[in-house]
């Protein structure tokens, strides 16, 4: 048997180690600052970019893309190369994969916070940077199946079977649901409206939670964890039940994050029983996880690397529990659009992924730099800040989940609702306090352990070319009786067929016969085509990231009925490009607000929201009064519409501007009719209000649900 | 205008979870009769894949 030299390029690793120490510390502390946020809306400045609306965006996407991202690519471009025993197939490609990522994640946050988005959660970034998303995920694809191809070890670890459904779900799913059709450099419509693009949304959103946050770490599990434990994964058999039924099931629980909304009932139910049993191979693997340390529990005590990933493992048990649990319809009743969402995702993400990246950074960087970690003590103050931080993030997230619902839905004897929605705000404040409490917390523990491990570089030297040796892969005979599974094994284009076969599946299913309900689906006849100004004004509810905080969707429950009107119709939303139902109530629900109150409260509220609501938690927008709309880009967005069948008439799209004026100028009429607001127009040295911002805003909201509360009682539609 | 209404235009389209649980039962039988059947030569030398860099 011949033997070859050869050498792992650990380079990559380092670059990608570096990016998700940097990005963490910068996603934890937006996240800290959009926490702040909820009890001390002054922290935005009066300025767009620090408001809650675009800083939560930024805090998801850096969490999400660049800090876990980075991680997954570190732990990958590591345990790959070791795994088939070959290089990494191009230097060059893995040059290009880091930096080009890493322009992606500093752009991405950059336009995000100039108010550049798609207002799809988690898939906000417009589409020059989806399509560069594309390009190096590519990238990353060739590099990645390159190093395979190539590989000395004929099996395929389980690792790397995750790896690669990883890469080919993330790209189904990116591509799928980043259809979007441009009308300028930074602006696109959702190609996909209402009902249909929050099906796609949320199969997007539920399986990112999969496919990025999930399988690509439980691939790093099966390696590092053996590895610090220096002991084999308990059970291999178990591990290869594991995947294929995980890849299998989770990709079709998506529809679980619209239970009782306006999508079809069908497919709501199918999202519930996959999510149901998404709980078997999600504990199987977490079992796969904690027995593979049996026999070492006491290295535990000592080990922070074993520490961090005990809890990683554990709190990946507590979230894939807690989410069979949310998507039954009872518990969905009562958790959805509240914290305890917040409280499920932050377990998930502190706990599992975040532990996990630092048990692998604590793992790594001493090998690397081929010397000892710079202090212990310092490893296991971060341990136990992190723990806390956890503690003190999810409990309080969790009481306010509860109280926020319960007091939402209680009723006085008379049959009227208890609380005003801003009762129920403040009444969960003290918890929003603790939360930060806790967020501070983990993010001090993240300094700590970025500073430990800059003290660890700094002691060490680091091996970019770790010389190695195996014997060539020697062509493998087939032989009768060999079993199927091996084949596919062996062969990772097939492994990748089959992934994505099975990937696919779920996601045909569940979404042909929604998309052809489009085709059947009697338009309701009183809803219309947004007005030119509306459109603008939907734009700028976009823009500043109003979904962040509040829904537009009223389910068929008593309170919510009573609270804001009548429940919401899958018809209402024809022409939603993109959707805005939202996923979290720190405000009410918006489903009803057009004529609740008149112009002039909407102006007031936006400019100072206390003025009309005392107490509210919602920060300030004064650029609203002194930013105009671009009347250049309406022709664009009349046909941008018109290319999805919305009926305006034919030519419209030039004689759009004359309506958008005259709309503009009558709530600019009615709105100087207030002394008050006379006075912010002058104090603000507003020049012409009919173009500001906030007129096309006000225009928008004051449109929202009114279509069918203006029909008349026995002509709306049941559903 | 139940969405069951539009449902009910889709032909047959209580076929459609039927489907969906033979194709997830039938697959999940064959992974399972695999993983039983593995040669046990087979599963050590995989799982110490990651031990042996």
């Amino acid at each position: 048997m011949q033997i070859e030299k050869f050498s792992y390029d650990n380079r990559p690793v380092k670059w990608f180690a570096y990016a998700t120490m940097f990005w963490a510390i910068i996603g934890f502390t937006a996240g800290l600052w959009a926490a702040i946020a909820l009890y001390f809306p002054q922290i935005n400045l009066n300025w767009g970019p620090t408001t809650f609306g675009r800083m939560r965006p930024v805090h998801t996407n850096a969490v999400i893309f660049a800090f876990v991202g980075n991680g997954i690519f570190m732990g990958v471009y590591y345990s790959l190369q070791r795994l088939v025993k070959a290089r990494m197939y191009s230097d060059l490609l893995s040059k290009i994969h880091f930096w080009g990522w890493q322009l992606i994640i500093v752009f991405g946050a950059l336009t995000l916070w100039m108010g550049y988005t798609t207002g799809k959660e988690y898939a906000e970034l417009e589409w020059p940077l989806d399509i560069a998303i594309t390009l190096i995920w590519v990238v990353f694809g060739i590099n990645m199946f390159g190093t395979i191809i190539k590989r000395r070890e004929s099996h395929l670890y389980v690792a790397i079977w995750f790896y690669i459904a990883t890469w080919i779900t993330v790209a189904m799913l990116h591509i799928v649901n980043s259809m979007e059709l441009p009308i300028s450099f930074m602006k696109s419509y959702s190609w996909y409206a209402g009902v249909q693009d929050a099906l796609v949304q949320w199969w997007y959103g539920h399986n990112a939670v999969a496919f990025f946050l999930t399988t690509p770490y439980l691939g790093l599990m099966y390696y590092f964890l053996p590895k610090a434990a220096n002991r084999p994964i308990y059970s291999y058999r178990l591990s290869i039940i594991h995947f294929w039924a995980l890849i299998f099931i989770y990709i079709w629980a998506g529809p679980h994050h619209l239970l009782y909304s306006a999508l079809p009932d069908w497919v709501q139910s199918l999202g519930v029983v996959f999510s149901v049993m998404l709980i078997a191979p999600s504990w199987g693997g977490m079992i796969n996880g904690l027995f593979t340390l049996r026999g070492a529990w006491d290295r535990v005590r000592e080990d922070a690397v074993l520490k961090f990933m005990v809890v990683a493992i554990t709190a990946y048990g507590m979230a894939t529990f807690e989410g069979p649990l949310l998507s039954l319809k009872s518990v969905n009743a009562i958790s959805h659009f509240t914290d305890w969402t917040i409280a499920h995702v932050h377990v998930g993400a502190l706990g599992w992924n975040g532990f996990l990246t630092f048990a692998v950074l604590y793992w790594l960087i001493p090998r690397m730099w081929r010397t000892e970690l710079y202090s212990k003590p310092l490893a296991n103050a971060h341990f136990w800040l992190g723990t806390l931080g956890i503690v003190f993030y999810a409990v309080p997230m969790y009481w306010s989940g509860f109280a926020q619902s319960l007091n939402w839905k209680t009723f006085t004897e008379a049959g009227t609702l208890q609380y005003s929605f801003l009762d129920t705000v403040n009444m969960v404040i003290p918890m929003y306090k603790l939360r930060s409490i806790g967020g501070l917390l983990y993010l001090i523990g993240a300094i700590i352990m970025v500073y430990n491990l800059v003290k660890t570089i700094k002691s060490g030297v680091f091996l970019a070319e770790e010389e190695t040796e195996a014997p060539a892969l020697v062509k493998h005979e087939k032989h009768v009786g060999e079993h199927w599974h091996r084949i596919i094994e062996r062969k990772p284009i097939q492994m990748l067929v089959l992934s994505s076969v099975l990937v696919a599946i779920g996601g045909i299913i569940e979404m042909i016969p929604t998309f052809l309900v489009k085709t059947n689906v009697p338009t309701i006849s009183a809803v219309k085509p947004y007005s030119p100004l509306e459109l603008h004004g939907r734009d700028i509810y976009i823009a500043e990231g109003c979904y962040t905080c509040h829904s537009q969707m009223v389910r068929p429950f008593r309170d919510e009925v009573k609270r804001y009107g009548e429940y919401s119709k899958a018809g209402e939303f024809v022409y939603d490009h993109p959707f805005q139902w939202g996923s979290k109530r720190t405000g009410p629900d918006l489903a009803r607000i057009g004529g609740k109150y008149n112009h002039a409260w909407h102006f007031n509220h936006m400019y100072e929201p206390t003025s009309t609501s005392p107490g509210s938690i919602m920060p300030r927008y004064p650029w609203l009064y002194t930013q105009g709309i671009d009347i250049m880009r309406t022709p664009k967005m009349i046909r941008a519409m018109q290319t999805f069948n919305i009926p305006y008439e034919p030519g419209y799209a030039n004689r759009a501007n004359a309506d958008l004026e005259k709309q503009a100028k009558e709530i600019a009429v009615e709105l100087m009719k207030d002394k008050g607001i006379q006075q912010i127009v002058d104090m603000e040295g507003i020049k012409s209000l009919e173009y500001s911002k906030i007129v096309a805003l006000v225009a928008y909201m004051q449109r929202i649900g009114t279509d069918i509360k203006n029909m008349p009682e026995k002509e709306r539609p049941e559903h | 205008m139940k969405f069951i209404n539009y449902l009910k235009n889709i032909d047959d389209v209580t076929w459609y979870p039927i489907i969906t649980f033979v194709l997830f039962g039938l697959f999940f039988l064959l992974v399972l009769i695999w993983v039983i059947g593995a040669r046990k030569t087979y599963i050590d030398q995989a799982k110490k894949i990651p031990l042996n860099d």
